[in-house]
């Protein structure tokens, strides 16, 4: 609730407003675009022409067959990404929680930073050249920013992990792989799951576009056809990439909802 | 193995789920190896393997040479600028779509002529809209919008204008309905406006949230940019989609450190403004 009164007049707000707004002025003219442009007939008539094109979508059984050989196989690329990744940071979390002391730590993370830093876009394009065109640069790529992303997120559920469990079994007598196995994992196995899960959903998103530099999928497909001029086949992979997209925002915010509730 | 009252279980009793749930995963996983062409020895071929070893060698050191720097500066700004307008634009389409959607300030929810067809029609049209605009990733928009206006960054204003957007829409109901909107509520039933009952009973208590939360969009848009160039629509990444085809490694990792530079900027700078907010 608002409960304070209104406010005084701020010089520091105004002048931040002010250096807001005269940098958006300057971005418009930097980049020589009026947005009144788009509004002329000439533009408008160039977009109704183009929009034009790409009605009726493609519906062959043919086409429609080979789309849905994309869909499975950026659902693949996103999967295998996320779980070669979730496994990979397991292991790069016990030295990024700082399990093996400081230097291990510092070297861990500053390797989980450089690998979430770098666009999965660009990963791909380097993947490319290594492996080659096809779904698995896509899935390398995908698997080292994730990696980037899990392990950190690992490694920080780790290290605000309660130790006494951890630490109590190796008073007991066990070894620092068993202390790990039945202290630590199965407390945090549920989050660490949540996060993989979560950046599943992340990646299938991710794997519809990786295409558009030859890294398989659904992307693949639409850069194919869109440099073929071949707008209605590029409008039904279209629309099945904006199907698989909100499908997946669904069914996520659904399991999100089933399990707040089994939360309470 | 385990001893209870003095018993040996000789077998794990949850040995059969086990295994079950093993073979499950492997079925699945089979195919969707195949699906992806999962084929690890293709890392290790010699001929493919030396490219990558070559190019990856030219990453040191970076290539500083003055025009090279010069024009990487420019597509820093250029990044920047697209980023700024983009977002701009963005907030021109999500002001109107987010305050159409948002029930809190729905006058036919209150009146008499409570759930009118129209009103409804308009909202669901407007929900509509907002699904396609974020539906469909940036970099794709940007792809069809580099045929309509040619390669450059106008294309990738209008991409981060179109996603995000859409994006600012949903959130922004999303916060409008979230807050207090008793306020807002005892405007409508006395009579005020919908423009007003906004401005007067919401904007107060969450302007903060909205505009701290389209600052950190900003950010986002700043790294969009950068992999929207892949498809030539302007910025950091189309030279660095140049420097990849001609496989020249300096210019590379000089536009890579570039870009992690510009991302660590963008964050600094949302932090301040979203501080100065608070």
């Amino acid at each position: 609730m608002n409960t304070h009164p209104a406010r005084e007049f701020c010089l520091k707000c105004l002048v931040t407003l002010l250096v807001i707004l005269s940098c958006i002025a300057v971005s418009f003219i930097y980049l020589s675009f009026n947005p009144l442009a788009l509004f002329t007939k000439q533009a408008m008539s160039d977009v109704a022409i183009y929009t034009a094109r790409f009605f009726p979508p493609d519906l062959s059984p043919l086409f429609l067959k080979k789309v849905w050989d994309g869909v499975l196989q950026t659902l693949a690329i996103s999967a295998l990404a996320t779980l070669l990744a979730a496994i990979a940071s397991l292991f790069l979390a016990l030295p990024a929680a700082g399990q093996f002391g400081h230097a291990p730590k510092v070297m861990t993370r500053f390797l989980l930073n450089f690998l979430r830093s770098v666009p999965e876009l660009v990963w791909a394009v380097l993947m490319v050249l290594a492996v080659g065109l096809g779904p698995f640069a896509g899935t390398l790529a995908l698997c080292l920013h994730t990696i980037g992303v899990l392990g950190r997120l690992f490694g920080e559920t780790l290290e605000n992990h309660p130790q006494e469990s951890t630490e109590a079994l190796k008073l007991a007598g066990a070894s620092k792989a068993q202390a790990f196995i039945y202290g630590a994992l199965p407390g945090v196995f549920s989050q660490f799951l949540s996060y993989s899960l979560y950046r599943w959903e992340m990646n299938i998103r991710m794997a519809t576009i990786l295409g558009f530099v030859g890294a398989g999928g659904l992307g693949q497909i639409l850069y194919y056809e869109l440099s073929l001029l071949h707008e209605p086949q590029a409008s039904t992979v279209i629309m099945a990439m904006l199907i698989l997209v909100i499908g997946v925002d669904m069914v996520s915010n659904q399991l999100r909802r089933v399990q707040m509730h089994s939360l309470g | 193995m385990t001893v209870i009252r003095g018993i040996t279980h000789r077998r794990d009793p949850a040995a059969l789920q086990r295994f079950l749930i093993t073979s499950i995963a492997l079925a699945i996983l089979w195919p969707m190896m195949e699906l992806a062409q999962f084929d690890v020895f293709a890392l290790f071929e010699d001929r493919k393997l030396n490219v990558f070893i070559n190019f990856l060698g030219q990453f040191f050191p970076p290539d500083l040479q003055r025009s090279f720097l010069l024009l990487v500066i420019k597509a820093t700004l250029e990044t920047l600028a697209m980023a700024t307008a983009g977002i701009t634009l963005a907030m021109l389409i999500a002001i109107p779509l987010g305050l159409i959607i948002t029930y809190s300030l729905s006058i036919s929810r209150i009146g008499p002529a409570s759930g009118h067809w129209l009103a409804k029609l308009g909202r669901y049209c407007a929900r509509m809209l907002m699904l396609l605009l974020r539906g469909i990733p940036e970099i794709v928009w940007a792809l069809l919008l580099v045929r309509v206006f040619g390669l450059g960054p106008i294309a990738g204003v209008l991409a981060i204008g179109i996603t995000y957007g859409g994006m600012l829409a949903k959130v922004y109901s999303e916060i409008l309905e979230t807050g207090n909107t008793l306020p807002a509520k005892a405007l409508l039933i006395s009579g005020s406006g919908r423009v007003n009952a906004f401005l007067y009973g919401l904007l107060p208590g969450t302007a903060q949230e909205l505009a701290s939360y389209t600052v950190y969009r900003w950010e986002c848009a700043v790294r969009a940019s950068v992999v929207m160039g892949f498809v030539g629509a302007g910025g950091l990444g189309q030279l660095m989609d140049q420097s990849m085809k001609m496989l020249n490694g300096g210019e590379v990792s000089t536009i890579l450190i570039m870009f992690l530079l510009l991302v660590l900027l963008a964050d600094y700078i949302s932090l301040v403004i979203r501080r100065q907010l608070a």
